[in-house]
């Protein structure tokens, strides 16, 4: 389902002292710092799997799904994604992902969420019959029914939410990235969100990749687990391998951290 | 096209939400550049002709440019809050959506504002088409439609090239003004009357004088070449090259961070 071998990804970032001195150096000489984002990552997912991806802030998880999901040209490596390079295919490749920023919205802020879907459905070309299907059964799985009726903006950070993840399912995509897709819900939300997606992945099959820093989420959801960090791939397996029993998720994970010197 | 009436549905009942602000932006919109025309105005009080052209003349050439400008900036002014869409993200939620990048920046953003410049136009334009005394026949009307379509994908044009530039630059490019508000400054008047320099610059490197300065030529009657008539399409071509830096920029796309 998904490929990915060598990839690299660098970024140059100009760096500077604070100061207004040092700014107007930096003007006219730059100091660039290379970062490797993303330095030889190699791994597949199979079809149907829920993987977890972790690591500390600015691991390069961002930048891999990015990459997987067209957005970003890779510096070299080769990804396969049904059989597709995303940013090669960017319009094909899209149509049969679905994609959710946590911080970002995808729902057009003025008008009523009902509007939004109905402009996904004409941009994903969506049939009519599919997409009755589907904005039924997510308006119940995720009780959205009054919530369609409201305009973005007004609505509260957890029904948003549970919004953009109805938005980004319209389409029937194969595989659903979610990048963040907790990050500040209260534990109601939380919980309803990681329970439709359990539900997406058992009854539809739908391939679910999720970038997080809550551990529970990783917990109630992912039977496997990729920890990267400093742009490598630090470890891959299940939550039982990395774990020795007893202590708190958190704990073990910021003990690989640690471990692998990451933090 | 019945996607992009959609989104154009959208932006409307965006619009009515907020009415109040809506029409006095399109008041402002509509005396700024009135307060331009009583610039012209002022000025032939005193001097009556520009380098051969009349009052009428100056006011059916700016009516024209005004109208392609103000049309561009309808509908092209996703590009020019483009440094923005890269940098809240707004551009990452472009590329994931099955349809071509320059179609969703342009239908991301309908500046219906700009119609108070619009309307300001087209009274311009019909009052110097009225006073002109033009000898009307269909070739000039056809002139008159080239024109001002030619001076929209033109404006079009330099605002996709502006947005292109943040790719590299991550932040607007104030000088790009130069050539979109500076050419409507300038254009008011016939290109023609600021010497050949300027001419020749604004015909071989931002082609302004073939939508503005050799059809209103052949308009007035000053010019008899057949060919002036379609300049206004040869202009066009120059949404190429812009084209070419986008699809470049595209490439080099980074990104901002989480």
């Amino acid at each position: 389902m998904i490929e990915v071998e060598n990839l690299c990804k660098t970024f140059r970032v100009a760096r500077r002292e604070a100061g207004f001195r040092e700014a107007v150096k930096a003007l006219f000489r730059r100091e660039y710092e290379t970062i490797h984002a993303l330095d030889n990552i190699s791994f597949s997912i199979a079809a149907g799997e829920m993987v977890g991806y972790i690591g500390p802030n600015g691991a390069g998880k961002s930048s891999t799904i990015k990459i997987l999901s067209g957005i970003l040209t890779p510096d070299s490596g080769l990804c396969r994604v049904n059989g597709r390079t995303p940013w090669k295919e960017r319009t094909r490749h899209v149509q049969e992902i679905g994609v959710v920023f946590g911080q970002r919205s995808q729902l057009w802020w003025d008008v009523p969420v009902n509007d939004s879907f109905e402009l996904l459905r004409e941009i994903y070309n969506i049939p009519p019959a599919v997409y009755k299907r589907n904005v039924d059964e997510l308006t119940e799985l995720l009780s959205l029914k009054q919530l369609l009726r409201t305009p973005a903006r007004q609505l509260s950070l957890g029904q948003r939410m549970r919004c953009e993840i109805g938005a980004s399912l319209l389409h029937d995509p194969k595989i659903l990235f979610l990048d963040e897709p907790t990050i500040g819900l209260d534990a109601v939300s939380k919980l309803a969100v990681r329970e439709f997606i359990k539900r997406l992945n058992q009854q539809r099959g739908t391939t679910v990749i999720l970038t997080t820093h809550d551990m529970q989420d990783i917990e109630a959801l992912a039977s496997r687990i990729i920890l990267i960090g400093k742009g490598r791939i630090l470890l891959d397996g299940s939550l039982e391998d990395i774990r020795r029993g007893g202590e708190q998720i958190d704990e073990t994970v910021a003990e690989l951290y640690k471990k692998f010197d990451v933090t | 096209m019945r996607l992009y009436l959609k989104y154009f549905l959208i932006h409307l009942k965006s619009v009515m939400q907020y009415k109040g602000s809506f029409f006095a932006t399109v008041t402002g919109s509509f005396f700024t550049s009135f307060s331009v025309f009583l610039g012209v105005f002022f000025m032939f009080q005193r001097f009556h002709t520009v380098a051969g052209f009349s009052y009428e003349e100056v006011l059916l050439c700016y009516g024209i440019m005004l109208m392609g400008f103000s049309i561009a900036q309808m509908f092209a002014s996703g590009f020019k809050v483009f440094d923005s869409m890269i940098a809240n993200g707004e551009f990452d939620r472009i590329l994931c959506r099955p349809r071509n990048e320059i179609f969703q920046v342009l239908a991301f953003r309908i500046d219906f504002v700009r119609i108070g410049m619009l309307l300001q136009g087209m009274v311009m334009l019909v009052y110097g088409l009225l006073s002109c005394q033009v000898d009307w026949n269909f070739p000039r009307v056809l002139t008159v439609v080239f024109m001002v379509a030619g001076g929209m994908t033109l404006f079009s044009a330099l605002f996709l090239l502006e947005g292109a530039i943040a790719f590299f630059t991550l932040q607007g490019l104030e000088f790009m003004n130069v050539f979109t508000y500076g050419a409507i400054e300038h254009g008011k008047y016939p290109i023609g009357i600021y010497g050949r320099g300027m001419l020749l610059f604004c015909t071989f490197c931002i082609p302004y004088a073939l939508v503005q300065y050799y059809p209103l030529l052949y308009l007035l009657g000053r010019a008899d070449e057949w060919w002036n008539i379609f300049l206004p399409l040869a202009a066009c071509l120059f949404v190429l090259p812009c084209w070419v830096v986008w699809r470049i920029g595209v490439r080099h796309y980074k990104s901002t961070g989480s």
